[in-house]
């Protein structure tokens, strides 16, 4: 099991008392496999993505990512596990106007203490996996939407994370565009074997994935697939 | 340093406005600085050259300050001095400024009276009633060179020698025997009878400004200037009796703080308008896994850069521009005025940046969720 959600409970203060973001959401997330959550705005969603992203620490619950339970780390050990085993594809590419599309990826390792000139080829590599062999030296100004949401896919995967969590990723993508990114995804997924989490408020990607689940009121379902 | 690198060339022109500033606030720094050091040098170089452990002054009065103008020193004080323990040699020495003539030249000088034949002097072995010793700006002013004459306050005298640059409050040196300069610069009120300080000068004029002692123990000093109703200073202690020295040094190193400060203030406000605009790449790097620490280096390095290679090109341009003017200005190029200004430059700029760059602590990697960026 490569990421656990375990009855999470999240709250936000919201005037004199506290808003319930998400209540006792449990989510297991194999290996391999995509994980969609769906649900109205302010459902919950990029809350279970921040929770599960380390990058916010729940009122109740654990979060154990690949057997470690983040609820032990501090600061400094939760970094060290966002740069080695998550991968982030944000909704907005987010990525930094001064690099070109590989130093993007460079960063990544450079982050995590490793030479950035090693880490070329492999950047490389990734931009050529998502599509984009002959950008490498562009600038973020220089890349159409869909060229930015495809380098911010392959930064997530510098660092061979085995967790990949992406947040509406077609969000201001056309359609054509949108199922190309969700594609790219899901083979990525299964070819590297990582626990994907996909949020998305577009349902006609959901055939795709490998499961659904929904979240209403801070609420989490997981139907059954027919 | 990998993403502060590319800032730098990415962001070409807010820096190279920044760098620009630095290289002007270090221009100005370099150049106040050699002119201080200049200007003091030229105030204050014939004491700090003299070959003395002390200056002994004659005591003020209650409630005023050391002073060269005011001190007058008598001959029953320095032979007084002369026999205190611990004091190998004292030899009265006049300070007065007075105004030399050589054909058609005339110039203000500073005039040093000794005894003939003093040590004190440079070539003071030629020192001799009408025999004087030139520095070498007063020689050029007038024009005159060994063997030469000149009028010294209606005296005529004779150039013994043209050596070193010594100058006193602004005004070249000239070196003269104690008894010429007895000469052109009389004695003051006389000191209050049956002081220490009475004797002679009120009879046949014998007096100096202060005196130069040689020392072999510093201990019986306080006694003797209780005994003999003076003060003893060391040449750079006694450098506060120079009115002019005091005021012009204090407001020349108030400007140098106040650049100093403003520099360092300049600088964390630029950084702190960089960082907040880039507090969302700061997110996004958090949330991508980089720590506080790597980015506070990144951060302050990118600061460290800019400011050592602003400092750099400053420095040179206030080297170049004091090495061109030195003849014209008292400008000092040395170390302490090249490179210390240069590295409090980058230090206090360093700090500014420093606390500016603290907010990228409180940056929090969660907004780089869902912002629309």
């Amino acid at each position: 099991m490569s990421l656990q959600l375990a009855n999470i409970t999240l709250t936000y203060p919201d005037g004199d008392g506290r808003l319930t973001a998400l209540d006792d959401v449990s989510l297991d997330v194999p290996a391999g496999t995509v994980t969609a959550v769906v649900g109205p705005s302010g459902s919950g969603k990029s809350s279970l993505l921040a929770v599960a992203a380390t990058l916010i620490a729940p009122d109740r619950g654990r979060v154990v990512l690949d057997g470690v339970d983040t609820g032990g780390l501090d600061r400094t050990g939760l970094s060290a596990l966002r740069r080695q085993r998550i991968g982030i594809v944000f909704q907005q590419p987010n990525l930094l106007p001064s690099l070109t599309a590989a130093e993007q990826l460079q960063v990544m390792a450079h982050l995590d203490g490793r030479s950035p000139r090693a880490a070329r080829a492999r950047a490389l590599e990734l931009l050529a996996a998502v599509g984009l062999p002959d950008l490498a030296g562009r600038r973020p100004h220089q890349l159409s939407g869909g060229q930015r949401q495809r380098v911010n896919i392959a930064r997530a995967l510098m660092n061979d994370p085995t967790v990949l969590l992406v947040d509406e990723p077609t969000s201001a993508l056309d359609h054509e565009r949108g199922a190309a990114v969700i594609d790219l995804i899901t083979g990525l997924t299964h070819r590297r074997a990582t626990a994907t989490v996909l949020v998305t408020h577009d349902r006609t990607h959901l055939t795709a994935v490998d499961q659904v689940a929904e979240v209403h009121d801070g609420r989490l379902t997981v139907p059954a697939r027919t | 340093m990998f993403v502060a690198r590319r800032d730098l060339g990415f962001a070409k022109g807010r820096f190279a406005l920044m760098g620009t500033v630095i290289v002007l606030i270090t221009v100005l720094v370099g150049l106040l600085s050699g002119l201080t050091a200049g200007l003091g040098r030229q105030n204050v170089s014939a004491i700090t050259g003299l070959p003395a452990d002390r200056l002994v002054f004659s005591a003020p009065a209650d409630g005023q300050k050391l002073s060269f103008t005011d001190s007058q020193v008598t001959p029953a004080q320095w032979d007084g001095w002369a026999a205190a323990p611990g004091v190998r040699s004292a030899e009265p020495l006049g300070i007065a400024t007075a105004r030399a003539a050589a054909g058609a030249r005339t110039a203000a000088l500073s005039a040093f009276g000794l005894p003939a034949g003093s040590a004190l002097a440079p070539r003071g072995d030629l020192l001799a009633p009408g025999r004087v010793v030139l520095s070498a700006s007063a020689a050029a002013d007038l024009d005159v060179r060994a063997g030469s004459t000149l009028t010294l306050t209606g005296r005529e005298l004779t150039v013994a020698a043209v050596s070193g640059d010594a100058a006193f409050s602004h005004l070249p040196v000239v070196w003269t025997s104690l008894a010429d300069w007895q000469l052109l610069a009389p004695p003051a009120a006389p000191p209050a009878a049956g002081s220490p300080g009475s004797g002679p000068v009120t009879g046949s004029g014998e007096h100096a400004t202060v005196i130069a002692l040689s020392l072999s123990s510093a201990g019986g000093l306080a006694d003797a200037d209780r005994r003999f109703a003076t003060r003893a200073l060391t040449p750079d202690d006694s450098l506060a009796a120079i009115g002019s020295y005091t005021s012009e040094n204090g407001s020349l190193q108030l400007m140098r703080g106040f650049l100093f400060a403003i520099s360092a203030l300049v600088v964390g406000a630029f950084f702190t308008v960089w960082t907040i605009q880039r507090s969302g790449d700061v997110a996004v790097l958090k949330a991508l896994g980089a720590s506080t620490g790597y980015l506070l280096r990144d951060a302050l390095g990118q600061a460290v850069l800019l400011l050592v290679a602003g400092t750099a090109v400053g420095t040179a341009i206030a080297v170049g521009v004091g090495a061109a003017v030195g003849s014209a200005v008292p400008f000092v190029l040395d170390a302490p005025t090249v490179l210390v200004p240069a590295a409090v430059m980058t230090g206090l700029g360093a700090l500014g940046a420093g606390l500016s760059i603290r907010r990228i602590t409180s940056v929090d990697p969660l907004t780089a969720l869902g912002s629309a960026r």
